[in-house]
């Protein structure tokens, strides 16, 4: 048996080695990514990333495959761009908590209103990492970080439901330390047909696990597992008991008329013949 | 064929948007810019292209960068407020080399200031609103026929040097309704594939002062497009001094070094001319009826009408500083694109500043009594 990890041939090994910390959640994700991909039977080939700033954001840079690296909080929209420009296209936001639910809120709710086919991974970890480990809108209250040295006294975001509400077709929540029921919810977000958002609840052990005293990426996954309880439990729990915990599995599920398909269909009414966006720049 | 159209500024600049193949137009609405979203929303789709309004103008132009890599030519439009948000965008696209094209109709600022009247504030902000060293390209048009000239050169400058271009319009020609002809062909500059194969090729590499060829995404060529400092094969690699400096270097240099192919003047009786007003925009019309009036007051006055502002047109200003004895700047801000000409004219000649905010155009008398009054201080 070959030591090689299988998905190699999907990263820019001229890129290696990466600029992840140890124990960073990005790898599992990234490599749960690939799976899913594959089991939506999806390749490389017909996949464009697109990403803001942050670490997470940084995961496009190392597929093999073209890739948009944006600017804070905006992925979303480049990426809507650059579906509407090609439909046939794959267009998949790798995203973090503070791009996206902080300085790119308006984006998302938006996309999903709109409920274009594109597919977000959110990968909260519920800090910002890059910058050095401020709290996020996504930081559990009473959680530490640089900027909330006595603790945060926030209400975190429960982004997922947010999502959900704002019009998604598919919306599913996993953590880390659920790497193959999380493969199966990537799957079916590429197999959806409208905007679909996964959130990956992540552990940062250099700034999230530093600050708040579980320094070891393994006790984090175990926190995360321990921390984590079914969406059908949730829904017969009382408010109380849910408080602090990570509702896990799918929390929406519900295609319906997607947006490119839609602006794409009125266009051949009113010119009489398919869209001719694609490629059109490069025309005389 | 050419025909002949009585129209509105704004409609005009959605007319060459769509003559010079836009085919992708995001944006939100803003006074008094918001007839060209209008007219692109009811023309774009019948023409085979995608309109989409967005949440914000941050996502307008997130939306268009993103729509240029799907092998689009794309377009905003907006004003001052909005302008304001599409900053961050504005240097991504330069950083990243990605065409397009912004129309702001300028409007009373700062702020959300006079929405409905006209102002030229903005042309500092066009130049150096979006953060570091770059260079852009600014046109401003001062009738409705170059609304629609001065878009279809927008796309074609965009595309030719991989940068966006800004039409920097005011409300007054924005609004104004004049008499235009639309040629059936006008020029148009496509962009261009790279020469190499996917595997052979960089997408970053270019001769020095130079524009290397875009590809397009989905095309096989796996390239990763970032606004980090990044190397000739597009990776980030941000902490090489060298590589920084390359890089910006080129980003600047091949606009700079092409000024005079991206530059455009008109002159008025400049030959003689011992005071030259320059202006641009909206003000010009008032300029040329105030020059030809001094003309028949036996003053010796010229024009010359800015039609590309940024990169500023050194040469053409220094010739007119050199021959004249008089420059008269006319803006409507408190002084923005005079320092250029100061700048230029370096003591060749001395240069006055008639500069008017309100939103109201300076009117032919004023500037024939202005410049009556820099003669006499002679």
């Amino acid at each position: 048996m070959s030591s090689e990890n299988p998905y190699i041939k999907y990263l820019r090994e001229d890129r290696l080695p990466h600029i992840f910390c140890p124990g960073c959640g990005n790898g599992i994700v990234l490599n749960t990514f690939f799976k899913g991909m594959e089991k939506a039977e999806i390749g490389l080939d017909d996949v464009s990333l697109v990403s803001g700033i942050g670490c997470s954001s940084r995961i496009p840079g190392y597929v093999k495959c073209d890739s948009l690296h944006t600017t804070h909080g905006r992925p979303i929209s480049f990426a809507t761009g650059l579906k509407l420009a090609n439909p046939e296209r794959n267009v998949i936001v790798f995203s973090g908590d503070g791009d996206s639910a902080s300085i790119g809120g308006n984006h998302l709710i938006h996309a999903a209103r709109k409920n274009i086919d594109l597919t977000v991974i959110c990968i909260n970890n519920n800090i910002y990492g890059m910058t050095g480990g401020q709290i996020s809108p996504t930081s559990p209250k009473g959680s530490f970080g640089t900027t909330a040295p006595y603790g945060s006294f926030e209400k975190s975001f429960q982004l997922s439901e947010l999502v959900a509400a704002s019009g998604a077709s598919y919306v599913a929540r996993y953590t880390t330390a659920h790497a193959l029921m999380l493969t199966f919810a990537i799957e079916s977000a590429l197999k959806t047909k409208g905007f679909s958002f996964i959130e990956v609840v992540a552990q940062c052990p250099t700034y999230y696990g530093r600050k708040n005293k579980i320094k070891q990426p393994t006790d984090m996954l175990i926190w995360l597992k321990d921390n984590s309880i079914f969406k059908m439990q949730a829904d017969n729990m009382e408010p109380k008991e849910k408080e602090g915990k990570i509702i896990i599995g799918e929390i929406t599920k519900q295609p319906h008329e997607e947006y490119s398909e839609e602006i794409y269909k009125l266009i051949e009414k009113q010119y009489g013949d398919k869209p001719n966006v694609f490629k059109s720049a490069y025309r005389g | 064929m050419s025909k002949e159209y009585f129209l509105q500024g704004n409609e005009a600049y959605a007319k060459g948007a769509l003559k010079a193949g836009c085919k992708f137009f995001a944006g939100y609405p803003i006074t008094p810019s918001t007839e060209i979203a209008e007219d692109m929303a009811r023309d774009l789709p019948k023409n085979g292209g995608v309109f989409i309004q967005m949440e914000d103008e941050i996502a307008s132009i997130g939306a268009i960068i993103g729509a240029s890599w799907g092998g689009s030519k794309t377009m905003t439009a907006t004003s001052g407020p909005g302008f304001s948000l599409m900053q961050e965008g504005i240097g991504y696209a330069a950083m990243t080399e990605t065409p397009l094209v912004i129309i702001n109709i300028q409007r009373g600022s700062p702020s959300t200031g006079q929405p409905t009247m006209a102002s030229q504030s903005d042309v500092m902000q066009a130049r150096w609103g979006s953060h570091g060293d770059y260079e852009i390209i600014v046109l401003s048009p001062s009738s409705v026929q170059e609304c629609f000239d001065f878009t279809v050169k927008s796309f074609n400058l965009s595309e030719k040097y991989r940068v966006p271009v800004i039409v920097l319009g005011d409300e007054i020609v924005a609004h104004m309704r004049e008499k235009i002809v639309i040629p059936d062909n006008v020029e148009i500059i496509p962009r261009k594939m790279p020469k190499e194969s996917p595997e052979e090729f960089l997408l970053c590499k270019a001769d020095e002062n130079s524009t290397p060829n875009m590809p397009v995404f989905a095309e096989g060529y796996n390239v990763h497009v970032t606004g980090l400092t990044h190397d000739e094969r597009g990776y980030p690699d941000t902490n090489n001094p060298q590589e920084h400096a390359k890089l910006v270097s080129r980003l600047c240099n091949k606009i700079l070094k092409n000024r005079e192919d991206i530059t455009s003047t008109d002159s008025y009786k400049c030959e003689d001319a011992e005071i030259v007003l320059i202006s641009y925009g909206a003000p010009s019309r008032s300029v040329i009826t105030a020059v030809k009036n001094a003309r028949n007051e036996g003053i010796k006055a010229g024009f010359l009408k800015l039609n590309t502002i940024w990169p500023f047109p050194d040469e053409e200003v220094k010739k007119l500083a050199k021959s004249a004895d008089n420059i008269i700047m006319v803006e409507m801000n408190l002084g923005q694109l005079v320092n250029e000409v100061k700048r230029v004219a370096q003591g060749d000649a001395k240069v006055s500043l008639f500069g008017k905010i309100g939103g109201e155009i300076h009117k032919p008398l004023e500037i024939l009594s202005f410049i009556k009054k820099v003669q006499g201080g002679n």
